[in-house]
């Protein structure tokens, strides 16, 4: 990144209390104080949030999308994960 | 796998009144408290031995069924508790990460269970003797847990509620294979059929005890209930649980080992429910003070899995200096 180029932030907002953080856009600010108080302007006009994450984009790690088979295609052969691997009667009830 | 009724937490706290009652305020109007949040001493301890208790019993509760992975008896129940016991390891992970917004790190937590100062859910304490154990664990001890923390999803505290939502969905399928593995028993030669008895029989109880003592007798519950982080009193979970278990039971021709259990009308408000025999507090209390037949074992199994393991987070810091350094060359090259 050239040296007087203003950062990129990823902005993660609270929807309603008791939900995590949602990823929801990103914004560029000088510092953490101006990326939170942009991020308001820019994400929360209409009271959409509770409360507010930011983190430079240069620090987060994503995998490669084109790495999406060999990391995620193993579990699909996996089915005993799932509870409808089971036959469990009706007659117990709920399990 | 499972919380315990909680086993000694200090949940006092010396903030005034006001702030106190500001407090109960928000849990009142069902807000959830977020780790930024102001909250009392006595709740935040309360929760860091709760959440810290509940992720060892997850981690610990690995090994009484990690021991029958290689004698599983087809590739399917091999592949099936393989993955259950690795849901288990994932579960511990969620809650040491919800604890850790707290403030407690991961290393405190580690090794208080190393040195044997922390609690964990006393079922873990007995022994796994059969297959059969297999199925009975997942039927009971797994449905047992799952009873306990359905109700956590709705906890005050945001990390612990969030992380239970994600456990529950995973704890469903651990109890169905639990119970096709006993009903597969039941319905099988009369030598299966008693290998499934025989191991209900060991288990029933100390299931029955993972609820925590009664009500009467139990320090922390009102405290706890006014913050909202229990939901229900452990008796009203431990009554839930034999009600829902006895037509389980019923239906595959096994016996609760219990001459007093019997169907009353009056119970749970009239509805009818099932009064049971009592239970054997003292054994509950040796198992959890550390004289059950296992507490030596598994921590000393996660003693010597810590021990072993630490080659591995050598190398592993080792390669990643390693790798800023070559990084830190391509780059210099590059310029
Ligand atoms: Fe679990
Ligand atoms: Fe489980």
């Amino acid at each position: 990144m050239a040296e007087n180029e203003t950062p990129l932030w990823e902005v993660f907002i609270r929807p309603r209390n008791g939900l995590s953080h949602k990823h929801c856009g990103s914004i560029h600010a000088a510092d953490e104080v101006m990326a939170v108080q942009a991020a308001r302007d820019v994400y929360t006009r209409r009271g959409e949030g509770q409360s507010i994450w930011v983190v430079r984009s240069a620090d987060i790690i994503a995998s490669d999308p084109k790495d999406k088979d060999e990391l995620f295609e193993p579990t699909a052969e996996k089915i005993y994960r799932h509870p409808s691997f089971y036959k469990i009667p009706d007659e117990v009830g709920h399990m | 796998m499972y919380s315990q009724g909680l086993i000694g937490a200090d949940g006092s706290t010396d903030e005034s009144q006001e702030v106190l009652a500001a407090f109960q305020q928000r849990i009142d109007a069902e807000e959830k408290i977020e780790p930024n949040d102001f909250m009392p001493q006595g709740y935040r301890r309360t929760l860091i031995r709760q959440i810290g208790q509940h992720a060892h019993s997850e981690i610990v509760g690995m090994l009484p069924e990690g021991n029958w992975i290689t004698r599983a008896p087809t590739l399917k129940r091999k592949a099936a508790l393989l993955a259950k016991v690795q849901d288990e390891g994932g579960h511990g992970l969620y809650l040491y990460s919800a604890a850790e917004t707290l403030g407690v790190s991961r290393e405190e937590m580690t090794e208080e269970l190393l040195a044997g100062k922390a609690k964990y859910s006393s079922i873990f304490n007995y022994p796994t003797l059969t297959w059969a154990d297999i199925g009975t664990i997942g039927w009971l001890v797994d449905g047992a847990a799952i009873m306990n923390q359905i109700p956590l999803c709705r906890c005050s505290f945001g990390p612990y509620a969030r992380a239970m939502i994600r456990v529950c969905k995973e704890e469903s399928f651990h109890q169905r294979q639990g119970y096709e593995i006993v009903m597969t028993l039941a319905q099988g030669t009369p030598e299966q059929k008693a290998m499934a008895q025989e191991s209900l029989d060991r288990w029933w109880w100390p299931v029955l005890m993972m609820f925590g003592p009664h009500d009467a007798d139990s320090q922390h519950g009102d405290q706890s209930m006014a913050w909202k982080i229990k939901r229900f009193s452990n008796d009203e979970l431990r009554q839930k649980f034999v009600d829902a278990t006895v037509p389980q039971a019923e239906y595959l021709g096994l016996t609760l080992p219990d001459p007093d259990l019997k169907w009353n009308p009056e119970k749970n408000g009239g509805q009818g429910g099932h009064d049971f025999g009592a239970i054997d507090w003292d054994e509950f209390w040796a198992v959890v003070k550390g004289r059950g037949a296992m507490n030596r074992q598994r921590v000393e199994a996660r003693r010597k899995a810590w021990e072993e393991g630490a080659w591995v987070r050598e190398a592993a810091l080792v390669h990643a200096q390693k790798r800023a350094e070559r990084n830190r060359l391509m780059t210099q090259a590059a310029e």
